[in-house]
Formats: C-alpha cells, sequence, structure tokens
C-alpha cells in the first residue's frame, strides 16, 4: 500500500483499525451470498431435477455443440472477416488521397456509432427473411464484422502510427515506395504492437454473438431457450451459460496478457478506442464493450 | 423512409424511451461504479477483491446474459419488481419494464465505470500526493483538494466511451418488450419491408445523433476543466 496515491504505509492503529473494517465486510459479504443462496433454495432452485439437464450427456452434447460451438464459429468468422475489414479501412483512412481517406472515415465512423443490435436486425431483414439468401448465422457474422472490423480500424491505424517514426524515415530514404514501406516495414511490426488488442476485441465479438438471440440466430443463447421451457429451469440455465461465457472470456483474456508480456514486453497496453467512441481521445483499456 | 416520415411522433416516442433508459441508467451506474471504485482503491483487502470478482465477472458475462437473469430467471425466485409500477413520475407511471431494464444496465455498465475511475486514480502523479502529505494535509484535504479534483478530469475521456457503449446497449432492450428505437424500428421493417434500408438509415442517424451529442458535452466539458500536465 505504501506505493498508493491514496496510502502512506499504514501504523499500527491503522492497521487494527483496517482489521475490524475487513470482520465487518466478511460479515456483509457472507451474509449477501447466504441470503443469494437460501433465496435460491427458498424458490427450490437447489434440487437436483432443475440441474440435472446439465449432468445428462446428451443435453451437455446439445449445449456444447449447437450452443458453444456455434457461438465460437460466429466469433471466430466475425473476427476473421472484422481483422481483413480492419486492415482495409485502418490503411485506407491513413491513405494521402482525400477520395480513399474520408470515404474510410465515413465508413469506419458509422459503424462504430450504431447498436450492434440495430445492425443485426437490420441485416436479417435485409439478407433473411423472405427467401433471402443468408441464414441468421450469417447475419450476426456480418454485423459484429462491420462494428469490430470499424473498431480493429481504429486498432491497425494506432498501431502503425505507433512504429516510430524513424522506420518509415529510413525506408524512404533508401528508395521504398509508399506500400513497400507499408507492406514490408511498417504492418509486421504493427501486428505484433496490435496482437494483444486484437485479441481482446474478440471477448467482444464473443459477448456480442449473444445478440443473436433477438434474430434467432444459434449459439449459446438459442441453446438456453428450449432447455428452460422444458424444464423450467431458469435460475439454473442462467447460471449455466453465463458460467460458459465468463470461462470462455477469461481465457481469451489469459492468452491476451501472455502474447502482450511475450510481444510487447512492458510497454504500455496499445490504446484502443475502448468502446467505439467515434471521436474523441482513445483512452480506457481494450476488453470492454 | 416514408413510414418514418409519417409515424414520426412514435419514432420520437422510441428515441425518448432510448434516452430515458440512457439517463436512468447512466445515472445509477455512474453512482454504483464509484462506489464499487471506491472498494477497489480502499484499504480493506476483501472488499478490493470482491469488488474486483464483480468487475471481472460482469465485464466477462454478455449484457444479454444479464437481460436475461433480470428478466426471465429473477421472477422464478419472486423477484418481478411490480412495486415499482405504483410510483409515479411527474404524471408518468415507471413500468417494470423500464425498471429492469435500467437494473440490468446498470449492473453492466458499473463494472466498466469502475475500471474507468479506478485508471482516473492511478493517472494522478503519485508525487502530487506526497506533496500533499509534506505540507501537511491531512488524508481528507489531500482526497478532496488535490487527488480527487484531478482524478475526476483524467477521468473524462475513458467514461464518455463507456457512457456511449451504454446509450448503444440500451438497444438490447428491444429484445425484451421494450419499445425503444432497435425495437421500434424492427417494428417499423416488419410492417413496410420494402422500405427498410430507409427506415434503418434514419434509426441509425437517430442513434449517431445521441452518440455525438454525448461525446461532443463531453468534448466540453473536457475543456473546461482540462489540467495542463
Amino acid at each position: 500500500m505504501s506505493a498508493s496515491v491514496l496510502f502512506d504505509a499504514p501504523g499500527p492503529r491503522t492497521v487494527a483499525r483496517h482489521r475490524i473494517y475487513t470482520v465487518i465486510s466478511i460479515a456483509v459479504l457472507v451474509a449477501m451470498v447466504g441470503f443469494a443462496v437460501w433465496t435460491l433454495y427458498d424458490a427450490g432452485q437447489l434440487e437436483y431435477a432443475l440441474w440435472e439437464p446439465f449432468v445428462t450427456p446428451e443435453y451437455v452434447e446439445y449445449i456444447l455443440v449447437d450452443g458453444l460451438l456455434e457461438t465460437l464459429k460466429m466469433a471466430f468468422f466475425s473476427i476473421i472477416f472484422a481483422v481483413v475489414f480492419g486492415l482495409v479501412f485502418g490503411v485506407a483512412k491513413l491513405s494521402d488521397r482525400d477520395w480513399v481517406r474520408w470515404p474510410a472515415w465515413l465508413v469506419v465512423e458509422f459503424f462504430r456509432a450504431v447498436p450492434v443490435l440495430l445492425l443485426m436486425v437490420f441485416t436479417f431483414f435485409l439478407l433473411a427473411i423472405g427467401n433471402g439468401p443468408l441464414t441468421s448465422f450469417w447475419c450476426v457474422v456480418i454485423a459484429l464484422t462491420l462494428y469490430n472490423g470499424s473498431v480493429l480500424a481504429e486498432v491497425f491505424r494506432a498501431g502503425i502510427n505507433a512504429v516510430p517514426r524513424g522506420q518509415a524515415e529510413a525506408a524512404y530514404a533508401i528508395g521504398m515506395r509508399k506500400s513497400q514501406v507499408m507492406t514490408t516495414v511498417l504492418l509486421p511490426q504493427a501486428v505484433k504492437i496490435m496482437l494483444p488488442a486484437i485479441i481482446s476485441q474478440m471477448v467482444v465479438a464473443l459477448k456480442d454473438t449473444s445478440l443473436g438471440y433477438y434474430i434467432l440466430a444459434p449459439g449459446l443463447t438459442a441453446v438456453a431457450k428450449p432447455i428452460y421451457l422444458e424444464f423450467s429451469n431458469q435460475v439454473p440455465t442462467a447460471i449455466v451459460i453465463t458460467g460458459i461465457y465468463v470461462a470462455v472470456n477469461l481465457v481469451l483474456t489469459w492468452i491476451a496478457t501472455i502474447v502482450q508480456k511475450r510481444l510487447v514486453g512492458e510497454k504500455k497496453v496499445l490504446d484502443v478506442p475502448m468502446v467505439g467512441a467515434p471521436t474523441g481521445p482513445n483512452a480506457g483499456n481494450a476488453t470492454a464493450l | 423512409m416514408d413510414a418514418v416520415i409519417s409515424n414520426f411522433d412514435e419514432y420520437l416516442k422510441a428515441f425518448g424511451l432510448t434516452i430515458g433508459l440512457f439517463v436512468v441508467s447512466g445515472i445509477a451506474s455512474l453512482v454504483f461504479g464509484t462506489i464499487l471504485a471506491v472498494l477497489r482503491v480502499g484499504p480493506v483487502s476483501i472488499l478490493n477483491k470482491a469488488a474486483a470478482l464483480y468487475v471481472t465477472l460482469f465485464r466477462n458475462t454478455p449484457l444479454l446474459m444479464i437481460f436475461v437473469f433480470i428478466f426471465i430467471a429473477m421472477p422464478v425466485l419472486g423477484y418481478n419488481f411490480k412495486v415499482v409500477e405504483n410510483v409515479e413520475i411527474a404524471g408518468y407511471n415507471v413500468s417494470a419494464f423500464f425498471f429492469r431494464a435500467c437494473l440490468a444496465l446498470t449492473l453492466y455498465t458499473a463494472a466498466f465505470v469502475c475500471e474507468a475511475m479506478r485508471s482516473g486514480v492511478n493517472a494522478v502523479p503519485l508525487g502530487q500526493a506526497e506533496a500533499g502529505r509534506a505540507i501537511g494535509l491531512t488524508f481528507s484535504q489531500s482526497m478532496t483538494l488535490v487527488i480527487l479534483p484531478q482524478a475526476t478530469r483524467a477521468v473524462i475521456p475513458p467514461m464518455t466511451s463507456v457512457m456511449i457503449a451504454l446509450a448503444k446497449n440500451t438497444s438490447i432492450a428491444a429484445a425484451f418488450g421494450l419499445a425503444e428505437a432497435t425495437a421500434t424500428m424492427r417494428a417499423f421493417t416488419n410492417n413496410n419491408a420494402d422500405q427498410r434500408i430507409g427506415i434503418f438509415l434514419a434509426f441509425a442517424i437517430g442513434y449517431i445523433i445521441v452518440v455525438e451529442v454525448i461525446s461532443l458535452s463531453s468534448y466540453l466539458v473536457e475543456r473546461k476543466v482540462r489540467v495542463a500536465r
């Protein structure tokens, strides 16, 4: 605590006082958890019958294959496409030509300011309803690609700008063209800096696949409904499904941290526009929506 | 676009509800998030860990699942918040739907508010606090005179991002029976399939206006209170 802005290293009297606070807060927290458990018990939500589907092989398989796998597939496709989208528009935003830069800017700002769900509903009505060519699975992917791609475009731009200026100048000095500078000097180095931010953006994409619920797309939120309708175990289902999301996201965050340590070192994490603020400074951390 | 123009009052009503959700849950999550941040930087390590657990849990849960908990799971436990329907504010009855949507948005957004606040406190240089102590300020004095004013200002940009995300996240209430902008767009599109692009653009522009107003006002506030470093 001695290195905190807020506190000096505590003396003996403060330590004693803090011990009292600790006891009181433990009591309050235990009471809160106890109350929650008691409420669940009282409403009969802890009965084995309600939890049984989650240990029955057929249902576990249903949740993992029709739920988790579909969710991961949607997140995977969206992030792959989003990286491509982000690369194209991020580089386009850095272009010297006005007719490239301005449309790219417009596209990126537009898709960052519009809610993902609105985009999803629109793509659903445009491309899926009434003999549309796509399933709602792909509508989710398209909406997430447009949104995350726009966020990643900003990440790419920031990543390229984060490469020390001398690098580009040296490359120009030995006679490289602009496209050569971009592809052989700037991008390879930028990718290293951006990787943790891209992985963090995967958490956002994964969380947002849950919105497919509104347009009847497959995934974890979609498998939840038939289960709680069949067993009327709304509370256990919500707890289990949420648990799966949290576990997968924690794994992703953990990977991002490792990559951060390996590739970027102790340097500051790349400042990413945290949640898609269309204008304004880019602050905060990367894992957000 | 015709469908929107001829039903413009419905369009405005929809965005009114969106803004209502944003304002109420924005204020509530600022309050709750600040409390979490205080616990997070406070001296009691158990509260510190409890708040950290809350933040990790809610940041990694899709907002839709929190809505599922509050709208679908909680009524099973006997919490359906019907009580709030008797509350009347300025002639309007609070609907249980509105209250539950605000609750879900607040629980989720507070985790992000907490992180933004914490980064603000961390942004204050250590030397400032040390200087405060050196000239003999008490804890509460250095807090109110030195640290908090600077932390609040440093916090404006990340907080703006959180609030913009909240404004966009209100759209999720559409999936749970609130006729806010996204749900209204869906209804409009359902009835006028031939005009879907115009309808989409009309609603997208509405959201963009909301977002731009938030970021513009934060920019103005920030310019007014900026600290030179």
